[in-house]
């Protein structure tokens, strides 16, 4: 039973969005249940083509970049205590370099491999420009990312010449944006994955972690302890530039095109909301990464469900926002404090209910 | 050397403050800005219809900015202004083109529609401590995601007392300038004077009443505000109440001037505008610096970079925004580097890019 405490104690960020992709399930299943058709939740298997296709998997497949982007997100977020708002226009640039080498090579492994590394160095140094801005010149990072947000697409419509490349029906580019021959499973989930590995182990085997913790926390007492905040602060930036990369190498691949007005367009919006979801404070420090990607898949559960009823996609935003808000108010500390009370006084009523509150306003710091 | 010319330098005057500072530095750099312009191109630069245009096309800009200074000095943010400002106008021309609509209904929509996202906003930053960015950004989404659910399509007025107003214009005939036709006098818009009296309100809102203080007080520093007897959360939920309103007064101003609701149109970016003018102009995102004339020069900067470049022959499309981006880097650097000579955040450039300056300020930390 302690054990069980502890263990919730430990992730109590994680409550509120492991509630709201509940939620979003429950609530799909109810209205499943009231339309009497259950194919919201069906996962077929096309007997010609041999791939799996159905709502659950799309789910998966659609918050891929979302989850990357978002584990990169986390990290700038703690670190340098502010939000990168240009990965939509960095995204944008990567892969238009991406599509560019692409185009103007054979048809090979080898090339396509060069250019995602292609890709990933432009934006590692998109991130590196944010990054000094942000850690030499002391500029709030919204501010000095603000700068690539609006520079960011005209750069892509310079590399493109204006133009919208498409790739070509057979290049095994697609692949990676759609399924291994003889895989059923769609390619992007297994990239996710591999991410989130990498960085679990980097996690847990580095003091990366600690570091950023330490420098969002307080900087000055991260300097005095030996961590060079600057050096941390650059180096986010630039982890978040390798996984703009490669969102924006799964999103060229999956349309098999690059349009450098709406790829990826306002994306940096929904990885901030995604960190934010994940229980993460937006003002730095301490971080949960597997909040921010179940936040990922929290909004793109979300969308997907508006979309299966019937909203048109220029609407979709008006309800986003509404669940948001709803998620946003239920994780707010003074809701937080409340509720934990309220909990405190119905089933433990043993405890005393000024003990609890403070205990939560301690965890709340 | 250098320490002691500063030292001495600032024994002679009053110290000037860091708004102060960063408002003159804009100030200067727009009239040089106008100045070079004028002897490089001349021709329209040279018109004083041109100077009155700043004002005529930015209206709304200037207003939302003035709105976004008084979130930001609070510390807060409010990127939904961009949103709202779309959905008043979609509104607005929805009802003035409807059977029923007049004029005073669609100002009442407009303050109302402004009124009630700076009140929902402001209950749930100032007294739910939810997020001030994650609250705005829901508050763009919802903005955005209304205006495409009342119409889906650019829609124009065909209301005529509407464009009677529209087309009002203050006329000054000594500003004008001599053309083919014969001499035309300068026009004022409506939206303009809109425009100067927001902002001539808000600077004597944050210089002179209790309310604008206490905003630069829990700007500038929380728990010492909280501490003198501030009421924090409300002072915060007036700064978002008052950025809301002024957003939806931009909205009408917005209409006043283009007449027509776009979902997809100028307003929907109109946000990063707004709060790229404020940073200009002087403000810090931390809050407790900033200056609403500081704001108005922000705004009429960029706009004015903008004409420079469309006047200058770069006519494609990706010209204008790179310019941009580096006019905004150049002003954002010149900000963090004035800043950090003066001795606030200490720039931490690489030791062979100190020229003497960092040394000094080891040694007297030491």
């Amino acid at each position: 039973m302690s054990k069980v405490k502890t263990v919730m104690q430990k992730n109590s960020q994680l409550i509120i969005p492991l509630i709201a992709l509940l939620a979003i399930v429950l609530f799909n299943v109810i209205r499943c249940v009231v339309i009497g058709n259950f194919s919201f939740f069906e996962i077929r298997l096309t007997e010609n083509t041999n791939i799996l296709s159905g709502n659950v998997i799309n789910i998966l497949k659609d918050a891929s970049e979302l989850a990357i982007l978002a584990m990169g997100m986390t990290l700038v977020t703690s670190a340098s205590r502010g939000q990168d708002i240009s990965v939509g226009a960095s995204a944008a640039i990567a892969g238009s370099v991406f599509v560019k080498i692409l185009l103007a090579n054979p048809a090979n492994w080898g090339v396509i491999i060069i250019a995602i590394l292609a890709s990933c160095v432009v934006a590692m140094i998109c991130g590196a420009f944010n990054g000094i801005l942000v850690s030499i010149f002391k500029i709030q990072p919204m501010i000095a990312t603000l700068i690539l947000y609006t520079v960011g697409r005209s750069i892509a419509y310079w590399i493109n010449g204006g133009a919208t490349p498409t790739i070509a029906k057979d290049h095994p580019v697609l692949y990676l944006g759609g399924f291994f021959p003889g895989n059923p499973i769609p390619t992007p989930i297994f990239i996710v994955i591999i991410c989130a590995i990498i960085f679990v182990l980097v996690l847990k085997f580095t003091n990366l972690g600690l570091y950023t913790q330490a420098v969002g926390i307080n900087e000055k007492a991260a300097h005095l302890n030996g961590i060079n905040p600057i050096k941390m602060k650059l180096l986010t930036f630039i982890i978040l530039g390798v996984c703009v990369a490669l969102a924006g190498v799964i999103r060229v691949s999956r349309l098999a095109l690059i349009n450098h007005e709406t790829i990826l367009l306002g994306v940096e919006m929904d990885a901030i909301l995604a960190v934010a979801i994940g229980g993460n404070s937006l003002g730095g420090g301490k971080f949960k990464l597997s909040g921010s990607i179940i936040g990922a898949y929290v909004i793109e559960a979300l969308t997907n469900t508006l979309y299966a009823m019937k909203v048109a996609s220029t609407d979709v935003k008006a309800y986003k926002a509404i669940v948001i808000i709803l998620i946003v108010v239920m994780g707010s500390p003074v809701v937080k404090k409340h509720t934990s009370r309220l909990w405190s006084k119905l089933f433990k009523k043993k405890e005393i209910p000024a003990t609890a509150g403070a205990s939560s306003s301690k965890g709340g710091m | 050397m250098s320490k002691n010319n500063t030292v001495s330098g600032r024994k002679g005057r009053e110290p000037i403050t860091d708004t102060k500072l960063l408002l003159t530095i804009t100030i200067c750099v727009f009239f040089a800005m106008y100045v070079l312009a004028m002897l490089i191109w001349g021709g329209g630069f040279l018109k004083p219809q041109q100077f009155i245009n700043l004002f005529n096309d930015n209206a709304y800009l200037i207003i939302l900015s003035c709105g976004l200074t008084i979130v930001m000095i609070s510390g807060g943010i409010d990127i939904s202004v961009g949103g709202v400002t779309a959905l008043v106008t979609m509104c607005c021309v929805v009802f003035l083109n409807s059977s029923g609509g007049s004029i005073l209904g669609s100002l009442c929509i407009a303050l109302g529609i402004g009124l009630a996202f700076g009140l929902v906003q402001g209950l749930l930053v100032a007294y739910l401590d939810v997020q001030p960015f994650i609250v705005t950004l829901a508050g763009m989404f919802f903005a955005r995601g209304m205006t495409t659910i009342v119409n889906k399509v650019p829609a124009t007025v065909t209301m005529e007392a509407f464009k009677a107003l529209k087309d009002m214009r203050i006329e000054i005939s000594w500003l004008g300038a001599q053309s083919k036709g014969g001499w035309i006098p300068a026009r004022i818009e409506l939206g303009a004077v809109i425009a100067l009296v927001v902002v001539l309100a808000v600077f004597v809102i944050l210089r002179w009443t209790r309310l604008g203080r206490n905003i630069y007080a829990v700007g500038g520093n929380n728990q010492s505000a909280l501490m003198l007897g501030i009421n924090v959360k409300r002072t915060k939920f007036y700064a978002h109440l008052f950025c809301g309103l002024l957003a939806g007064i931009a909205g009408y101003t917005f209409l006043l001037h283009i007449g027509a609701a776009n979902p997809a149109g100028d307003a929907n970016m109109a946000e990063m505008k707004a709060i790229a003018s404020s940073i200009i102009g002087g403000t810090l995102l931390t809050g407790g610096v900033g200056n609403i004339i500081g704001t108005l020069f922000g705004t009429l900067t960029l706009e004015t970079i903008r004409n420079i470049v469309v006047t200058s022959g770069l006519k494609e499309p990706w010209w204008q925004s790179i310019t941009y981006g580096a006019m905004l880097c150049f002003f954002i650097l010149l900000q963090s580097v004035v800043l950090a000579r003066r001795g606030k955040g200490g720039l931490a450039l690489p030791k062979w890019l100190n020229f003497g300056k960092k040394k000094s300020d080891d040694e007297s930390a030491t």
